[in-house]
């Protein structure tokens, strides 16, 4: 429709848009053009301040300061509606469709405009979005059956479907398989075809330098540099990831380096030292059974060992029994059968407290849901796990001065990036409420510590932070239980990795040369449909 | 193509103290400016209405704090002290115990039934910590079916405590009519306890030592939730449940003790405004105080010492607005639309706020910069 060659005139222009939350300048003068056509990318580390500017743009947030103007006009965005009617649609992180609906009627909720459902036209435009996206969709299918691939594209096509022109997707590659990656690119390429501008969120440079046809860099809330399209087509792309490297950490050389290796694609099997098989079965599940309320898939039947000093990774597609298996070591669900055993001893019986007095902890991936207390400080969310013990808390009465003391201590140690430790957790970045997680889970003495999605939708030098934790904790003879839909990293830092497929184990692997491609094959064979 | 990035600066914290008083000022903001809006938007009623808004506030001003008149508006504020006690108490653990009027009304029957015996019977101090007991007890006793319904089960507590309040004032009134029936009169109604067998009054005025409690009340209730881990866990179970199951909080444990008290002051409240003013019940009484009271929960932030301006504004309101209302040839449920003008304007403050996102102030940006709210940025 467009040529790709001469750039369109902007659709969309932010000036000056600047935001401040109490002790943050989360946006600070940010300049974006957005054209149609073109795939915009915006990098940075989390804290950068991404969110925040998305949030403004699609009608969360309000800006402090700044203007915003569409074609030209200027144009205030007051509310998500606001946005929706301005032709800005987003398709966020989590999924925002409900799982018991259809997927047509997922559609048709977001349509206000009349009283009556419009089903057979709903229907058409379905068809028409499908064919313009290069996609298939049944819209009778539960959104609840459809793989997280699907889902996405159901999200996409909800945020077009008022012939939206400017199309958000934020971290949208972050649930996806190498597969649904590369069905995601092409739907970019047909959205470039119709002339819409995306704004594509993502901690992946690779993804930047392959879909990105614009890139904008974000630090501590102000623009830290840009790549424009002349650049991005012409240099090569070593070039240009040294540049976004360079640009994304210019405070820290010593990150840069180690940033760079990770960056690099090719992900090899390092061999792990293998873990003594004399030593000591920590972590014991016998023929352990849950179910779990809803939609979502409960373990059956799982039988593991988890040896002193040992990382073990649970593979699997997101949605085949993590949840529950973590809830159930954790305590948080009931097993229905089998037992758990820690050092020996039967735990299956105690209360989440009782467990975690034992030394077993749990990194929920649920960090906003469950993790955290949003309203309270940062300070009083690292000792939530300890409410009432000593030193603490005396007779009942908080020992303020004792608390926010060790509670610097941690912010410190974990690098957790908070104004102050009375601010409250939700003012925090995605990454750094992660830290205040780890840094409450891993401080009095872990011993055994299920992980789950450890480093989900955290930037690079976080995600290269939380992984030396955890090789840290099994070398100071502890133990991990790592659950990741991510096999990279599983590759990266399991000793041994297992399949969940569908609430079962299928499979152990040791790691090794070859050990990702077995995995692969267990979750392809065991999952078939999910492996969208 | 790249933008120089030594202009990076390192985060810029303000001090503490101004974001301490930037958030306390906003919070007086958004509790006081409803109450203002909603006594001008009343005005504009009032003289829709044909009437003097300005006598008719000047009457409540007369009749509500004048000369001894402040008096009457303190003894009215001692039962609302303590049902907003035990309802801030609740609502912090985002729990909602509906079922207060059953729970009053049940203690007030069990004083007033007890209490003309006991009175006589007993040392007197006696009597008032046995009646304070057993009011409270009743009080805890009732909220205990919907607390393990939904402790067990999760079963809503709206419903529950709705029913069972239902329930209880029926109940009461049985009491009335039945046992505790004064046989000297053929009135539903129970003995009346003499004067001097009431709550003596603090000295030098009129007010009963009921105030007192209810300001002890408040002051526990208080401490409670700021200062122990008590408090804390049930501030987590109210902000997010799940994190409080992730944390290893017993919640089952959790919503039967604050249930409990939460009645148990309730019932505290029954005692002091039946030994301390009324003396006696009669079948149909139902002052319905925890309804007029919880717009002022709210809109002292679910903070128990916040809550004290609050009632005593609206005791004055109510003393002083049955003789401006008289005054005005009004119906004294004037008031009432008062009190909803509150809420509504309360709701618009607390939507604009929230546009604003996460506790920044709803004042527009010229002002604030105006008035240093947020300093202003180059």
């Amino acid at each position: 429709m467009q040529t790709q060659a001469a750039p369109s005139p902007p659709l969309v222009e932010l000036r000056g848009i600047t935001k401040a939350f109490p002790g943050v300048l989360a946006n600070d003068h940010i300049d974006l053009t957005l054209r149609g056509g073109s795939v915009h990318c915006l990098l940075g580390e989390n804290g950068a301040g991404k969110s925040t500017l998305i949030g403004i743009l699609s009608g969360l947030t309000r800006p402090d300061e700044g203007t915003i103007t569409i074609d030209g006009v200027d144009a205030s965005i007051s509310s998500p509606r606001r946005a929706l009617e301005r032709g800005i649609g987003t398709v966020h992180q989590h999924s925002t469709l409900i799982p018991a609906l259809t997927v047509l009627e997922n559609l048709m909720l977001g349509d206000t405009r009349s009283l009556r459902l419009d089903e057979s036209a709903a229907r058409d435009r379905l068809r028409e979005l499908a064919r313009q996206l290069g996609i298939e969709i049944d819209p009778d299918a539960r959104a609840a059956d459809l793989a997280l691939g699907h889902q996405q594209q159901v999200e996409i096509v909800k945020a077009l479907w008022r012939g939206s022109r400017v199309l958000i997707l934020d971290e949208p590659t972050s649930m996806l398989t190498p597969q649904g990656v590369a069905e995601l690119a092409k739907v970019l390429a047909r959205l470039k075809e119709q002339g819409q501008a995306v704004i594509f969120i993502t901690h992946k440079l690779h993804e930047a330098l392959t879909l990105g046809d614009e890139v904008t860099i974000l630090r501590q809330g102000r623009i830290a540099g840009r790549i424009a399209r002349d650049a991005m087509r012409t240099k090569p792309h070593d070039e240009l990831r040294a540049e976004i490297v360079r640009m994304m950490f210019a405070e820290d050389p010593a990150a840069v380096a180690d940033v760079a290796e990770l960056q690099e694609e090719v992900v090899e099997a390092r061999a792990e030292p293998r873990v003594d098989p004399g030593a000591d079965v920590v972590l014991e599940l016998r023929h352990v059974t849950a179910q779990v309320e809803g939609t979502e898939r409960g373990i059956d039947d799982i039988t593991l060992e988890l040896r002193q000093g040992e990382i073990v990774g649970i593979a699997g597609m997101d949605g085949n029994g993590q949840r529950a298996l973590a809830e159930t070591i954790a305590g948080q669900r009931r097993a229905t059968h089998g037992d758990v055993l820690l050092f020996g001893a039967s735990i299956v019986k105690l209360p989440v407290s009782s467990r975690q007095k034992l030394g077993l902890r749990y990194v929920t991936d649920d960090r906003l849901g469950e993790g955290i207390v949003g309203i309270l400080s940062v300070g009083l969310n690292l000792f939530l796990k300890r409410v009432g013990e000593s030193p603490f808390w005396r007779h009942g009465r908080i020992q303020r001065a004792v608390l926010e003391g060790r509670a610097a201590e941690l912010v410190r140690e974990y690098d957790v990036r908070t104004p102050f430790v009375t601010t409250r957790a939700a003012t925090l970045s995605g990454g750094n409420i992660q830290k205040v997680l780890l840094a409450r889970e891993l401080s009095f003495e872990p011993k055994v510590v299920v992980f789950h999605k450890p480093t989900y939708g955290l930037d690079v030098k976080t995600t290269a932070t939380v992984r030396d934790l955890i090789r840290r904790l099994a070398a100071d003879g502890g133990a991990a239980l790592v659950i990741s839909t991510d096999l990279d990293e599983l590759v990266e830092i399991s000793n041994r990795i297992a399949v969940l497929s569908r609430g079962r184990l299928v499979g152990v692997v040791p790691n090794g040369p070859g050990a990702a491609e077995q995995v692969g094959e267990l979750m392809v064979g065991g999952a078939g449909l999910e492996a969208a | 193509m790249t933008v120089a990035d030594e202009a990076i600066a390192a985060p810029r914290p303000r001090p503490r103290r101004s974001l301490r008083a930037e958030r306390l000022l906003d919070v007086v903001i958004r509790s006081i400016v409803p109450v203002l809006l909603a006594l001008l938007a009343g005005a504009v009623l009032l003289a829709a209405l044909g009437r003097d808004p300005v006598t008719f506030y000047k009457n409540i001003w007369i009749g509500g704090v004048q000369g001894s008149a402040w008096q009457d508006s303190a003894i009215r504020m001692s039962p609302f002290l303590l049902i907003a006690a035990g309802l801030t108490l609740i609502f912090r653990a985002n729990i909602w115990n509906l079922g207060y009027n059953g729970q009053f009304l049940l203690g007030a029957a069990l004083v007033s039934g007890l209490g003309p015996h006991l009175v006589t019977d007993v040392p007197l101090w006696l009597a008032f910590v046995v009646l304070f007991l057993v009011a409270g007890a009743a009080g805890a006793l009732w909220t205990l079916v919907p607390a393990v319904l939904k402790a067990r089960y999760g079963t809503n507590e709206i419903i529950t405590t709705l029913m069972m309040s239902f329930i209880g004032i029926d109940i009461a009134s049985i009491l009335i009519k039945g046992p505790f029936h004064d046989p000297t009169t053929p009135l539903p109604q129970t003995a009346v306890i003499p004067l001097d067998k009431m709550l003596p009054s603090i000295p030098a005025t009129r007010i009963h030592i009921g105030l007192l409690v209810a300001f002890a009340a408040v002051l526990v209730v208080h401490w409670l939730l700021t200062r122990t881990s008590w408090g804390l866990r049930l501030q987590v179970m109210g902000a997010n449940p799940r994190a409080a199951r992730h944390f290893g909080i017993d919640l089952p444990r959790l919503i039967v003790v604050s249930f409990l008290a939460s009645g148990f002051l309730v019932g505290l409240a029954a005692c002091a405004d039946i030994m301390g003013l009324w003396g006696y019940i009669r079948t149909g009484w139902n002052p319905a105080y925890g309804d007029t009271i919880i717009p002022f929960v709210f809109l002292a932030r679910l903070n128990a010492l916040a809550v004290v301006p609050f009632v005593a504004f609206f005791s004055v309101l109510s003393t002083g607005g049955d003789l401006a209302a008289q005054q005005a040839n009004l119906p004294t449920d004037f008031l009432l639309v008062l009190v909803g003008l509150i809420l509504i304007f309360m709701t618009v403050i607390e939507f604009l706020g929230r546009q604003r996102d996460l506790g920044a102030s709803y004042v527009p940006a010229g002002l604030r910069t105006a008035f240093r709210l947020r300093r202003p940025r180059p």
